[in-house]
């Protein structure tokens, strides 16, 4: 699903820049559920947002569905982004003066599709997501674990094969944060390749494989298996 | 396009801010209200002055004679002169170009001392000698009975016709004035007429504070010889009037020994030139207008590309989003720009319905002002046309457009990572 090699980015910073990413490797297959780990400044929301076309990069190969993507117009970027790529945000980045449904209905309306259609399949997801009631809702009068909900129902409407999240439980209490976590492994279960950046470690051991950044570079990955370890190691910490 | 949802995000933006939107809208609405407003008015003035001079037969000119001002042929300078019957019957004979060529003799008023008696009643009026076919130059409403007609002339008959302000002040205003009789420098005249003037030019006194006799009974009486004061002609279709302006002022002045460079002795109103510099001024109000309007709007258009780029700037988050999760850059611009041209045509509009409003209410008001003859201001029918107002229509669309460019293209220049940078 997703092949990286030898990735590098930058940023310019005044005269100097500040080389973030140095050659870094990384696949993912098609169905994993991925956490990538770091310390604060290790480049983690760096690297997902190149996953999802949101920025580019200097150097290497990133191949998406076995598409090279490199030097995307923006139009082209906006369309696979719509078409392949679900963003979950920490903060929600819902829309605020649109209600639950049109929130989750609008990557649609930039398919679009009429606006009852996509309405009417904003609601289903909605239902799935137990919201149903809320789909007239303002996100101003959702909790946070509502909002992120709705965030969910939005980044599936799409049917993407990738689902990208940036601290989907950043700003959640931690009985919420499982509730997402549980929605989260349920889209993996039903086939979808899921990422999210995390610095919380119950969290990251939710997931199947995670990703540790490091300097640039992946220090270490941990798979199924290992996870027991990891927790332990993690409480011995 | 007609998506509910786009307008849904259109008005949220604009209502997040109402007082700056609606600052900014009052910009646009009075630019376009200043151009209908002013460009009505210009109209307005237009339309009065034509009225005025339009009934004027547009192909005429009119000559009087002056004191000469060169020395020529043994005369001297500031020499009195007069045309005659003769200079009639001349240019009639060898200026094939003229149509109607009609003379105009005067008395003066003295004073106030009238010279007009009919029983008690008595009033100081012009008196003046026309011929049947001077109301083909200069038209009159007929209100009763008649002009002057050829046997009126042939028979030097003692009949006159008379202005409003005549009848006003020597008739009772039941009266019926046709048959009547009126004691004009000691003589009776019997009225035949009652008429209106329908332009708004005098030719030595208003029309309605005048009396018309036949000229020939005007000579006679006056003992004016066969002098002729006043010459109105208008050229056969095709003929510029200039062309015989021009030729009748060398004849006459040849006949009467007058310098041909004297530019005085003999002058004349050419009402084709005097059309043309007319046409020449309404252009220029016309031109000044649309400058003047087409400025205001464009403080209000850049009024409105300000208020578009603050709203970019607080959207600046939620464009990001809308990126991330697949608006095109075609979708933000189209969207920017739709509310740029959403808000000043809407503005425009309104701004466009008052100023014709205004312009409606004031005809309104002029024309239920009572139209007394010659007192009508030069001012009738301010509007402004389709065309005006569909221009204007397209000057705002494309002024939108104008607008939500420069914040479109600010909008569609953040990235999608920057909008979305956590704070
Ligand atoms: N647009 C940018 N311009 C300049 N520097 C940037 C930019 N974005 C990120 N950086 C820098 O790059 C480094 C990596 O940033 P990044 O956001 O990827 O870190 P992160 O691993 O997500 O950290 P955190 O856990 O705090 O979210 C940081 O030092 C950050 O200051
Ligand atoms: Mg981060």
């Amino acid at each position: 699903m997703i092949q990286i090699s030898n990735l590098h980015k930058s940023y310019a910073m005044g005269s100097n820049s500040l080389h973030v990413l140095k050659g870094l490797n990384l696949e993912i297959e098609e169905g994993e559920f991925v956490s990538i780990m770091g310390s604060s400044g290790s480049g983690k929301s760096t690297l997902l947002n190149i996953l999802g076309i949101l920025d580019d990069y200097d150097r290497g190969t990133y191949y998406l569905g076995g598409k090279l993507i490199q030097g995307l117009n923006e139009t082209k970027a906006a369309m696979t982004r719509n078409e392949m790529i679900g963003f979950i945000f920490q903060s929600f980045n819902l829309i605020s003066f649109k209600n639950a449904m049109e929130n989750v209905a609008l990557p649609l309306y930039y398919q679009k599709v009429s606006r009852k259609k996509r309405n009417q399949i904003a609601l289903e997801y909605l239902d799935r997501l137990g919201l149903k009631e809320w789909a007239g809702h303002l996100p101003s009068e959702l909790s946070g674990g509502q909002k992120q909900r709705v965030a969910i129902a939005r980044a599936l409407i799409s049917k993407p094969q990738i689902i990208l999240a940036d601290e989907p439980t950043g700003a959640l209490d931690s009985a919420t944060s499982f509730e997402v976590m549980d929605i989260l492994k349920d889209i993996n279960n039903q086939g979808k390749t899921v990422i999210i950046v995390t610095h919380e470690h119950d969290i990251a051991a939710m997931t199947k494989k995670i990703i540790r950044l490091k300097d640039g570079v992946i220090e270490e990955v941990i798979k199924n298996g290992d996870l027991q370890l990891f927790k332990e190691r993690i409480l011995t910490e | 396009m007609f998506d509910i949802d786009r307008w849904n995000e259109i008005w949220n933006a604009l209502a997040k801010n109402k007082v700056r939107s609606l600052l900014t809208a009052f910009g646009v609405f009075w630019g376009i209200f200043m151009l209908i407003v002013m460009a009505g008015a210009g109209k307005g003035l237009q339309n009065g002055v034509s009225e005025g001079i339009a009934k004027f037969a547009a192909n005429s000119a009119f000559f009087w004679s002056q004191q000469t001002s060169e020395p020529y042929k043994g005369f001297k300078r500031g020499r009195y002169w007069h045309m005659d019957s003769e200079d009639l019957q001349y240019l009639k004979d060898h200026v094939p170009e003229i149509e109607y060529i009609t003379p105009k003799n005067f008395t003066g008023r003295f004073g106030n001392s009238s010279n007009v008696i009919r029983g008690r009643k008595n009033g100081s009026f012009n008196v003046k000698g026309d011929y049947p076919d001077y109301i083909k130059i200069d038209p009159s409403t007929v209100l009763k009975g008649r002009w002057i007609n050829d046997l009126d002339i042939r028979d030097k008959r003692k009949v006159c016709v008379i202005g409003e302000k005549v009848f006003d002040s020597m008739f009772d205003v039941n009266e019926n004035p046709v048959g009547q009789y009126l004691k004009i420098s000691g003589v009776y005249y019997q009225v035949v007429g009652l008429i209106r003037a329908e332009t708004k030019i005098n030719v030595n006194g208003r029309t309605e504070e005048s009396i018309s006799l036949p000229f020939t009974t005007m000579l006679q009486t006056y003992n004016m010889g066969n002098q002729v004061h006043f010459l109105a002609i208008t050229a056969k279709s095709g003929v510029p009037v200039s062309v015989v302006e021009d030729k009748v002022k060398e004849f006459i002045k040849k006949r009467h020994s007058i310098a041909p460079t004297d530019l005085q002795a003999l002058n004349s109103v050419n009402i084709e030139k005097e059309f043309q510099q007319m046409s020449g001024l309404f252009l220029g109000i016309q031109i000044l207008t649309w400058i003047v309007g087409i400025g205001t709007l464009m403080a209000g258009v850049i009024g409105v590309s300000n208020i578009m780029l603050v709203i970019i700037k607080e959207r600046t988050k939620e464009i990001g989003v809308q990126r991330a999760i697949g608006a095109t850059p075609r979708v933000i611009i189209g969207q920017i720009m739709l509310e740029s041209v959403v808000l000043t045509t809407v503005a425009g509009y309104i701004g466009l319905s008052m100023g014709v409003g205004l312009l409606e209410l004031v005809n309104r008001i002029i024309e239920s002002a009572p139209a007394q003859g010659g007192d009508r201001a030069f001012f009738a029918h301010p509007e402004v046309s389709l065309t005006v107002a569909v221009s204007a229509l397209c000057v705002l669309v494309i002024a939108g457009l104008f607008a939500g460019m420069i914040p479109a293209s600010r909008a569609i220049q953040i990235k999608p990572i920057e909008a979305l940078r956590e704070e």
